[in-house]
């Protein structure tokens, strides 16, 4: 442990859990419904806002809450865009990030950053619970285990309900979906809603846990999320449901591991976003990469083989 | 009882490429009729289809399905009754869920027609299939004779062309519906699976005697399949024959019936192979 001290690795699975949610509502958009849903960014910060605004209030618990339905209202609204106005899915994304913008400011009272002291959050709370020394150090760590272990059965157990597999539907055949008597329309929808909740959740917990709200605390969040993901299918492939989805919560916590060894290795802050494009490309060109180099190795020795087999011919015959 | 009455489409109306799909076309089926339909390409059969399944509302005219008017019904709606297959083995299945949720995702039909109420639908969205669904699904599978059944959990892109027709076949017949589309369901597969699926079709269609129209390149199959055929031309149905006249028609009838009544020659090579072949 001399390269990483307890803290660094605890922070890294910390934010890496937080992450996870968002590279979860990624997984339903992007994997489940093929639908770019490019409006993670504004959603997260709006998530925070809406979560840090009632946090102040003196709600920690019902700020989760209102920070998931706020999730929902954006992912409604991107979704609407996209089924009854035919706006495409990447511009509809968009146009509701950009339009959040203003939203978030709103939100927080037209004011860039919010600060959340003096009141209680959801990691204070649970805390409060014993006052062992143990359990202040991994109060938070358990608490958003535990809530991104419940977020994983839920999501499991809905996708297995006859909605669930509609919504599944609906992003692998269309025609399919719409000669089952599916209205896609609708399954866009709820899986749009379901993706925004879970991007608002985890702007609230980020919230509470930095105890700041900031408007540009969402930008780049959705290469974090598609890196994380893609990090997540790279490594337990598309196979069972179940290990597709804690893949994905793996690669968030991973990739957060991988900036804090950039941490640690000395990478000045302002490169932080040049890192991050960098393991998305490396995780996205990795599958491609690994074919690409067993392709050349099979050609060079076949290549060899035939060589071999020739000189040993020619080698008969001139005998 | 499916009942067409006058319906027109054009598509790229005041264009250079304005095209009239369907010019007035009428058809009346009765309960459990089942008629193979020929034309050359562009005679507006697939255009049909798509009219009566409601990829797109007609321009005029009106479609009845057992006295309800449908005209206006949004296809998934639509679906609920309609069964349909296409050509392509891969638009009726979802290459990346398992066979048994492929199934599932069919056998929504059935719920999703009876229990008006919004308490009902909603428990109804998040209940999961049941064994005995699971069980049927199996034995459903069994009778394909394919050996799908043992295979309930693999992917369906893993499975070739012919299973996965059939497989849409069985997914369209699932809930037995009140009218099937089968867009030349066979085209795309080789002889031997073609037969094989074909012979389902017949199977499956005359059990439970479900009315269906079904487009053909295959003269011969046009007259053997189901007890009606039709002849579709420039948007309309030029040729309607059955019974007794039907089963006196050789495929060379039927290919000068279509020179007569089109006014030109056949332009499709493979209905003129399918012609020379059998």
């Amino acid at each position: 442990m001399g390269f990483f001290t307890i803290g660094i690795v605890q922070t890294a699975l910390e934010v890496g859990l937080i992450y996870s949610l968002v590279a979860l509502s990624l997984f339903i958009s992007f994997s489940i419904l093929d639908i770019c849903d490019l409006s993670t960014d504004g959603c997260y910060t709006l998530g925070c806002a809406v979560g840090a605004v009632v946090t102040i209030a003196g709600h920690p618990v019902l700020a989760v809450f209102a920070a998931m339905l706020a999730g929902v209202c954006s992912g409604f609204v991107t979704a609407l865009l996209q089924t009854k106005f035919r706006v495409p899915s990447i511009l509809a994304g968009i146009i509701v990030n950009t339009g959040l913008y203003t939203i978030n400011l709103a939100v927080m009272g037209f004011s860039s950053n919010l600060s959340i002291f003096g009141t209680d959050t959801l990691y204070s709370l649970f805390d409060g619970i014993s006052g062992a020394d143990i359990w202040h150090s991994w109060s938070k760590t358990i608490l958003l285990f535990m809530i991104a272990a419940l977020v994983v059965v839920i999501l499991h157990w809905f996708l297995g309900t006859r909605l669930g597999l509609s919504i599944r539907a609906t992003g692998d055949s269309a025609p399919m979906v719409r000669a089952s008597s599916i209205n896609p329309a609708f399954t866009i929808t709820v899986g749009l809603c379901c993706a925004n909740a879970l991007t608002g959740l985890a702007g609230c917990l980020i919230g509470q846990y930095n105890k700041t709200s900031d408007i540009n605390l969402g930008t780049g969040m959705v290469t974090i999320a598609l890196a994380s993901l893609i990090i997540g299918e790279t490594l337990f492939g598309r196979q069972r449901m179940w290990m597709r989805i804690i893949g994905v919560v793996i690669g968030a916590v991973l990739y957060r591991f991988i900036m804090a060894i950039a941490l640690r290795l000395n990478v000045p802050t302002e490169a932080f976003k040049l890192v991050s494009a960098l393991i998305v490309a490396v995780a996205i060109a990795a599958p491609a990469a690994r074919q690409l180099i067993a392709f050349e190795m099979k050609k060079r020795s076949a290549i060899r083989a035939r060589k071999a087999e020739n000189t040993r011919k020619e080698g008969g015959r001139n005998a | 009882m499916l009942e067409i009455r006058n319906i027109s489409k054009v598509f790229n109306p005041g264009t250079m490429n304005e095209k009239k799909a369907l010019d007035h076309c009428s058809l009346i089926m009765k309960d459990g009729d089942f008629a193979t339909i020929v034309g050359s390409n562009g005679a507006g059969k697939s255009t049909l289809f798509n009219a009566i399944a409601g990829s797109f509302i007609t321009d005029e005219g009106s479609i009845l399905l057992d006295g309800e008017d449908i005209t206006f019904v949004p296809e998934h709606r639509r679906s609920q009754y309609i069964g349909r297959l296409f050509q392509d083995p891969m638009m009726g299945t979802a290459p990346h869920m398992t066979i048994e949720e492929n199934l599932s995702v069919a056998y929504l039909r059935a719920s999703a027609s009876n229990g008006p109420d919004l308490f009902g639908r909603f428990a109804q969205a998040f209940s999961r299939v049941s064994k005995k669904e699971k069980e049927q699904f199996r034995e459903k599978l069994s009778l394909l004779n394919m050996g799908l059944e043992d295979r309930m959990d693999s992917p369906v892109g893993l499975l070739s062309g012919g299973q996965r027709q059939a497989l849409t076949l069985l997914m369209a017949t699932l809930v037995t519906p009140k009218l099937l589309l089968l867009d030349e369901h066979t085209a795309a597969l080789d002889p031997a699976t073609a037969d094989k699926v074909l012979e389902l079709t017949g199977q499956i269609v005359a059990e439970r005697s479900i009315t269906c129209l079904m487009v053909t390149h295959n003269m011969n199959q046009a007259l053997t399949m189901g007890n009606r055929t039709l002849m579709m031309d420039a948007g309309r149905i030029v040729l309607d024959v059955q019974g007794q006249e039907r089963s006196e028609m050789s495929v060379q009838d039927l290919l000068n019936q279509f020179a007569e009544r089109a006014g030109e020659d056949l332009d499709n090579d493979r209905i003129l192979l399918s012609a020379v072949k059998d």
